[in-house]
């Protein structure tokens, strides 16, 4: 166990709290920055994929995990940045304004949005946006004009100050504008957490009442949650219009809806790690699944219904037994080492807690 | 005379509607948790029934294998609650929500491998013959739906009025703390409230599967009851029923009148009016929890 | 000594049952006051009147002159009114300083987009509200326990750890909600002097409700016994404490 003498008060605002934890994240980020180097294109783009999974999980993450705030519409957004990113871009505007823009969009639509439904509690909530998610579908649908309906659209080239950017040609300088992105992204969470407003989120979603009274305003905070959520997930769903390369109104349906949720779930909720955790599952289960279907010498025919039926099963299997998900075991493993041989195991049992409902009976 | 005929074939689909929706209230009104996979069990009731009556299956007659479907899912909720859902106490409703979500996908991966995902009918011998009754035609299958829930609601309601369980139900719902102190063994009754739940939704399965195919995704049905239990006041049974008759009969009014397209949006935009307009009118929650 | 707090014929009802009755009082600044009743005599309710989660059916609420009924709860706690709760009310999921650091989101001055960024102003404006915070994690011995969860936590822990939130947030007024229940006689005694020294070397006003009278008469200037929703005495913790009315209150009828 490291000890760490606090000599000032930056040592608790620091990124990281050691010169060791620095250089862990300093060598991971060396890594993927010459990832291409090292891995055909193949591999390459499923990494890819990972990381886009992961902006959308930092995304919904800020809203479930921080702000207690569970949403099942999430896809929607994930549209709405898509399209509007690439609806700009059709217009000539250069990926550089129309991707931010078509994040701040999405935030904004999605803080409009928030107002009515942060009136509402727990499952309320979740059916609206279940409801939400599946309008998406159809108003993408009534909008063909703008959204080409069911046809779909394709997406541009990505130019950035004359560098072509493309998923299949150049696998790698898209790899590395994602991971420029995740990064940023990541980056803002952090600081996000360690300023009052992330701390007001982590107010809202334990006590409500203790918040208010401590001077966080309920609405807003919450609103800002859901603004600031949908907005990196605008984000993430751009680049899955890019990394998909054509998509209408069934790419981003319910059940991404509801994966990107259960995805939040299974790596941990309320870590940054756990977003990435996470999307390695989502993108990796499909790959896997079809290994394990060779080994087994599985005919190589497509069970429907498998992947999800599989992470379904995962993410019973969490519930259950670490509901901390992959994160949470991942700190109990690497407390247990730390502390070797000493770790018993009662610490790490779990806290009795009740379910506190806001219902009054 | 176009207008009754819509509202017959409404009435008939909102009472499969009211039926699983049904379902999400008793689970929610007992345990506040929420069953996603309400819909999931529907499904899964019916080709359970499916299953036991076809020829191409095992063949039993359709009246020993509806009864013999709805206590199958009777147990199977029972067995839910026993080795699943009883052991998320003290967790979070969201927990409770992804988790039920997730079991749907389960359900439905498990039904697609038994029975494929071909759209397949029940031989069900209330789906023969209509009835003309002054140039609106109701189907046998519509007319045994709307019969059997009103009955089933009958029953339910009298079973929560006279019969010492239902009572029990009740006030386990209302207060299990006190329910508790009272000697009323709350798990069991849980157990027992997600067996009932397992039985509504066999019965809205088979009933659905008599008015025409059914297929594994037919479980999504569970969300427009959803939002049937949200419009109609999350907290009674009657309530549910109302919601599911009034998405049932907007469904039909909407694809006569509105042009295609706009059809599918009704009901969920209703849920979204009801929701931002009446938040009231559903919630037995206070804003504010006492300190 | 002005007045701080006043309250002025407040009368709340739930439904058809009177909770709180035509109450009149005020806090003088600077002193300690303690409200004092059986239990269901409506001393929390009063809080939370204060705290603004309930709205009054009828009266005023002031506090240095301004009307608190025109602020929402969470703009009356930029006015420098903290409190605690009687069934704690802590973020569970966060640690003992995070909670602390709650307690400053008054004084928070950046927006979201300058935290994002973390720009130098927010490091700046950080430094103060933690420089702010270790100074409560001294006051209150809460060193042991600064980077520990709530939800592992002790109840006593748990109670300081409030306490200190309130005090994080530098506040005129203190509201704290039975600070000494369910802690043991030695906790008490720390609680005493907290609350002693809350006043007098942080010139905190202080309003509290209490059952444990020793720790009334002890550090509070004067004391309010209420009943059914309604003053029954006010005046030193002595002078209540033998007033007929109030030993009626707490002992019944028919006690000589």
């Amino acid at each position: 166990m490291r000890i760490h003498f606090k000599t000032s008060y930056d040592h608790d605002i620091r990124l990281f709290p050691d010169l060791w934890s620095f250089g862990v994240y300093a060598a991971l980020l060396v890594i993927a920055v010459i990832l291409p180097w090292l891995m055909d294109d193949f591999f390459l783009g499923e990494v890819t994929n990972v990381l886009i999974w992961a902006i959308a999980g930092l995304g919904l993450m800020l809203l479930t995990g921080q702000t207690g705030q569970a949403s099942l519409g999430h896809a929607a957004f994930l549209a709405l940045g898509c399209y509007s990113c690439i609806i700009f871009m059709e217009q000539g505007w250069p990926f550089l304004i129309a991707f931010p823009v078509a994040g701040i969009l999405t935030g904004v639509v999605g803080t409009i949005i928030a107002i009515p439904a942060i009136r509402l509690h727990g499952i309320y909530l979740a059916i609206a946006t279940i409801a939400l998610s599946i309008l998406a579908d159809d108003i993408i649908v009534l909008l063909d004009p703008i959204t080409d309906g069911v046809s779909g659209k394709f997406a541009p080239m990505i130019t950035i100050f004359g560098i072509e950017i493309e998923r299949w040609t150049t696998p790698d300088r898209f790899y590395w504008l994602v991971l420029a992105i995740t990064v940023l992204c990541t980056l803002a969470y952090r600081n996000l957490l360690r300023s009052p407003l992330g701390r007001a989120f982590a107010a809202v979603r334990d006590s409500e009442v203790s918040a208010s009274a401590m001077g966080v305003h309920i609405a807003r905070t919450k609103a800002a949650a859901f603004g600031l959520s949908c907005a990196i997930t605008g984000l993430a769903g751009a680049l899955m219009g890019f990394y998909a390369g054509a998509f209408n109104n069934e790419t981003f349906s319910i059940v991404i809806s509801i994966t990107l949720l259960m995805m939040i779930v299974i790596g941990g909720l309320g870590s940054i790690h756990g977003a990435f955790f996470g999307a390695v599952v989502v993108a990796f289960l499909p790959q896997f699944l079809s290994m394990a279907k060779d080994l087994v010498g599985g005919s190589s025919v497509a069970i429907p219904g498998l992947e999800t039926g599989v992470f379904g099963m995962i993410l019973i299997l969490f519930i259950l037994f670490e509901p901390m998900g992959i994160y949470g075991r991942w700190m109990k493993i690497r407390i247990w080492f730390e502390l070797f041989p000493f770790a018993r195991k009662d610490m790490f049992k779990r806290q009795k807690s009740y379910l506190k409902t806001e219902r009054l009976r | 005379m176009e207008v009754v005929q819509l509202l017959v074939s409404g009435l008939a689909n909102g009472c499969v509607y009211g039926l699983i929706a049904l379902g999400f209230v008793l689970i929610y009104k007992a345990t506040e948790q929420v069953n996603f996979a309400q819909g999931d069990f529907m499904m899964l009731g019916a080709f359970v029934c499916l299953g036991l009556t076809n020829a191409h299956y095992m063949g039993l007659p359709f009246w020993l294998a509806a009864p013999l479907a709805v206590v199958i899912m009777a147990v199977l909720g029972y067995l839910l609650d026993f080795f699943v859902l009883r052991h998320l106490f003290g967790q979070s409703q969201t927990a409770v929500v992804i988790l039920t979500i997730a079991l749907g996908f389960v359900i439905r991966f498990v039904a697609g491998v038994i029975w494929g995902h071909e759209p397949q009918t029940l031989e069900s011998p209330l789906a023969v013959g209509d009835f003309n009754l002054g140039g609106v035609v109701l189907g046998m299958a519509d007319l045994a739906v709307i019969v059997v829930t009103v009955l089933l609601t009958l029953c339910l309601y009298q079973f929560f009025q006279r019969t010492r369980l239902g009572l029990a139900m009740q006030a386990a719902s209302q207060n299990q703390m006190a329910a508790y102190f009272m000697g009323i063994p709350v798990k069991r009754v849980q157990g027992m409230i997600w067996g009932l739940s397992g039985a509504v939704a066999a019965v809205a399965g088979i009933l659905f599967a008599s008015k025409g195919a059914i297929e594994i995704s037919s479980g999504l049905l569970g969300i427009k009851a959803f939002a049937a239990a949200v419009i109609g006041g999350f907290g009674s049974l009657p309530g549910a029923l109302m919601g599911g008759l009034i998405v049932g009969v907007i469904e039909p009014f909407a694809s006569y009148y509105f042009p295609a397209g706009y059809s599918q949006i009704a009901p969920y935009a209703l849920l979204l009016l009801v929701l931002v307009f009446r938040p009231h009118g559903l919630f037995s929650q206070v804003r504010i929890k006492k300190v | 000594m002005s007045q701080l707090l006043e309250i002025e014929n407040a009368t709340l009802k739930f439904g058809g049952v009177v909770a709180v009755n035509d109450l009149s009082f005020s806090v003088k600044e600077g002193e300690v006051y303690a409200i004092v009743g059986p239990n269901g005599a409506g001393k929390s309710t009063v809080f939370n009147l204060i705290s603004r989660f309930y709205d009054p059916y009828a009266g005023a609420l002031r506090f240095d002159g301004q009307n608190l009924l025109a602020r929402s709860a969470d703009a009356v706690a930029d006015l420098g009114i903290a409190r605690t709760f009687q069934n704690i009310e802590l973020f569970d999921h966060a640690t003992v300083l995070q909670n602390l650091l709650v307690g400053r989101h008054r004084h928070r001055r950046t927006n979201m987009v300058q935290e994002m960024l973390f720009t130098p102003k927010v490091r700046r404006e950080e430094e103060r509200h933690r420089a702010a915070v270790e100074d409560v994690i001294d006051f209150l011995d809460l060193q042991p326990y600064r980077d520990k969860m709530i939800a592992g936590l002790p109840y006593g822990v748990r109670k300081v750890v409030e306490l200190g939130r309130a005090l994080a947030s530098g506040p005129r007024l203190l509201l704290l909600d039975e600070p000494a229940s369910g802690l043991s006689v030695e906790e008490t005694q720390d609680m005493r002097w907290w609350i002693d020294d809350i006043r007098k070397q942080m010139g905190i006003t202080v309003l509290m409700v209490e059952h444990d009278m020793g720790l009334v008469s002890g550090v509070s200037d004067r004391v309010l016994a209420l009943a059914d929703g309604a003053k029954l005495a006010e005046g030193t913790p002595a002078q209540v404490q033998s007033d007929p009315a109030v030993i009626e209150a707490y002992l019944g009828t028919g006690v000589v």
